[in-house]
């Protein structure tokens, strides 16, 4: 069995990728847009946040972090609604040409290691000599997004953006440009992604160029487990199942890397959970198909008698 | 209150497809007329309602309501002056939230969006009230999602929306098509009881010749993109839909007999 170091690493991993998840959530789930741009703004918001941090500013590491994510998301959605270019494609384009800029950032080195250096987890010296530093402070940053995400897809402008989702026609019968509220849906996930990049730099104490690939699927699988093992029955529960759903898909990998999985083969797990999960509908349906052929066989052997 | 001077509208144009639906279509709305419009398929009367709706652009033409020209606004901005219900019952509304959400969308139309309350307790009593007027019990049911609801109640559900902050027009595209009859009849009932209390000024499209002549002050023929018959006053009271139904005929040359306009 796992031992309680690996368990509390797991699920501080879990609420860090959280952040992440919940953008994906925005993308995926509120808005109903594949945006892609994840892979790339979580990079970006490690790199700059690694930048900061060598050059001995944490916190504004993960300020400016938050704000070029940001920017990675407008870019997307205006690709998409001005340009008129599909969203998936537009999320491919930016994530694209984020390869490209991340290394810029980061001074076309392929890693900046942090070792050493001073990180917001390290900063908090009020939680004197504890283990739990980490577990503490990215838990509050979490825990004070998620109520914020959560008032604000309450307000009049939040229910709008989860209408656009829905029913984009709507919408602008209602009066309210579509362009506008992807643009804002777009912004705020990428953030949320990049935040949890600039976090995850902080915590690992590096930042790696290709550490953001997958990472749209490793979002989509926590969304998915989270709603299917926690619910969906109202907004708060939906954010909360995010956040459980990233957590358990860490403590999963864990585990599958204790009982001997090698960690290249982490990206093969991440895509067949994320199939299995998706696929079970159409599964379904053919189970049931196939019950009912085998019913009106039956039935019809037994006319035929 | 509106408009319209010599609007066209060709679509793929230049292409095989090129399909001419509107040529140089006019017509002129007084504040609070209810105008019926009838047609074939393929006449063009989506199309019209649609230009009026910033959906299509119309090629040539213009379109002023309420005074304002409203030719090239993007559709979002002329909905705040517009209320529309379509046909497809799940055009109106956002079917995974809930009946309060969709009509909080609604209630706040025209004003600003902000980061204030989506749904306060005062909404919610003001929703409880109007929903009441459907009759359907819906009040009830205010914190269901609408992908609960029948198409019939999504209709009227709609058309309530629509009508909510009240509208400079009306726009309705055979809104009761898609219902059973009874229903159907009720919606149409509900409409225009809002029509005549709010005295809006509304366009509503029927394939129901017998609807276009009982509802409304007004009837417009459709045919091939043109306005081959307008309605009104004492000519209108004295027709009758077989007389209609010949007119039609005789314009447009062809036998109404498979078409669903007859299906009244
Ligand atoms: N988006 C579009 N692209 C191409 N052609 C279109 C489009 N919309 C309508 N048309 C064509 O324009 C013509 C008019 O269509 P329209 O939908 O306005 O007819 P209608 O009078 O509403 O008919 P119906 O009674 O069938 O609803 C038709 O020939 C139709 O095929
Ligand atoms: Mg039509």
């Amino acid at each position: 069995m796992m031992n309680l170091a690996t368990v509390i690493s797991s699920v501080e991993l879990g609420v860090i990728y959280a952040l992440m998840a919940l953008g994906v959530f925005i993308s995926f789930r509120t808005l109903n847009m594949p945006d892609l741009t994840v892979d790339g703004s979580f990079v970006l918001g490690a790199a700059v946040s690694a930048v900061l941090c060598t050059a001995g500013h944490p916190i504004m590491g993960i300020v400016l972090a938050l704000a070029a994510g940001a920017l990675a998301g407008g870019v997307t959605a205006l690709l998409h609604t001005w340009l008129k270019i599909q969203p998936i494609l537009s999320g491919i384009l930016t994530m694209l040409a984020l390869y490209s800029v991340n290394l810029k950032v980061m001074s076309n080195r392929a890693n900046i290691p942090l070792l050493n250096q001073k990180t917001i987890f390290s900063l908090p010296e009020w939680v004197p000599g504890s283990d739990y530093a980490a577990l503490a402070v990215s838990s509050m940053v979490l825990l004070a997004v998620m109520l914020l995400l959560y008032l604000f897809l309450k307000t009049k402008a939040g229910l709008v953006l989860r209408a656009t989702g829905d029913n984009e026609q709507m919408v602008r019968a209602l009066g309210v440009s579509t362009d506008l509220t992807k643009f804002i849906g777009l912004v705020l996930a990428n953030a949320l992604v990049a935040l949890s990049g600039a976090l995850i730099a902080q915590y690992q104490s590096f930042a790696d160029v290709g550490m953001g690939i997958g990472m749209v699927i490793i979002g989509l699988a926590s969304v998915i487990i989270g709603e299917a093992v926690f619910g969906t029955a109202n907004l708060l529960r939906r954010l909360m199942a995010v956040i459980l759903g990233a957590i358990l898909y860490r403590l999963v990998i864990a585990f599958a890397l204790e009982l001997g999985m090698p960690p290249t083969d982490l990206k093969l797990i991440s895509a067949v959970i994320v199939c299995a999960a998706l696929s079970i509908p159409a599964v379904k349906e053919k189970f049931s198909v196939l019950r009912n052929k085998i019913s009106a066989a039956r039935g019809s052997k037994e006319v035929s008698l | 209150m509106l408009r319209i001077n010599e609007i066209s509208k060709t679509f793929d144009r230049g292409s095989v497809n090129e399909k001419r639906a509107l040529h140089r279509i006019s017509l002129s709305l007084d504040e609070g007329e209810f105008v019926t419009v009838i047609g074939g398929n393929g006449a063009g009367k989506s199309t019209l309602i649609n230009c009026i709706a910033g959906i299509h652009q119309v090629d040539t033409g213009s379109i002023i309501l309420d005074g304002m020209d409203i030719t090239f606004s993007p559709e979002y901005k002329r909905s705040r002056m517009i209320g529309r219900v379509f046909q497809d019952p799940l055009l109106g509304t956002a079917f995974d939230m809930t009946i309060a959400e969709n009509l909080a969308i609604a209630w706040a139309k025209g004003k600003s969006h902000g980061l204030t309350a989506g749904i306060t307790r005062a909404d919610l009593a003001l929703f409880r009230e109007r929903l009441a007027l459907l009759d359907l019990g819906l009040e009830e049911r205010i914190n269901q999602k609408v992908k609960l609801l029948s198409g019939g109640e999504r209709q009227a559900l709609t058309l309530l929306m629509a009508t909510m902050a009240r509208p400079k027009l009306l726009l309705l595209d055979e809104h009761t098509a898609s219902l059973d009859p009874a229903i159907a009849k009720k919606v149409l009932y509900l409409t225009s009881k809002f029509v005549s209390e709010e005295k809006l000024t509304t366009i509503m499209i029927t394939h129901n010749m017998k609807a276009a002549l009982e509802y409304g002050s007004r009837t417009i023929m459709m045919h091939e993109g043109e306005i081959i018959l307008d309605l009104a006053g004492e000519e209108r009271a004295e027709m009758t839909v077989e007389r209609l139904i010949k007119y039609f005929e005789s314009r447009s040359g062809t036998r109404l007999e498979n078409d669903r306009l007859l299906l009244a």
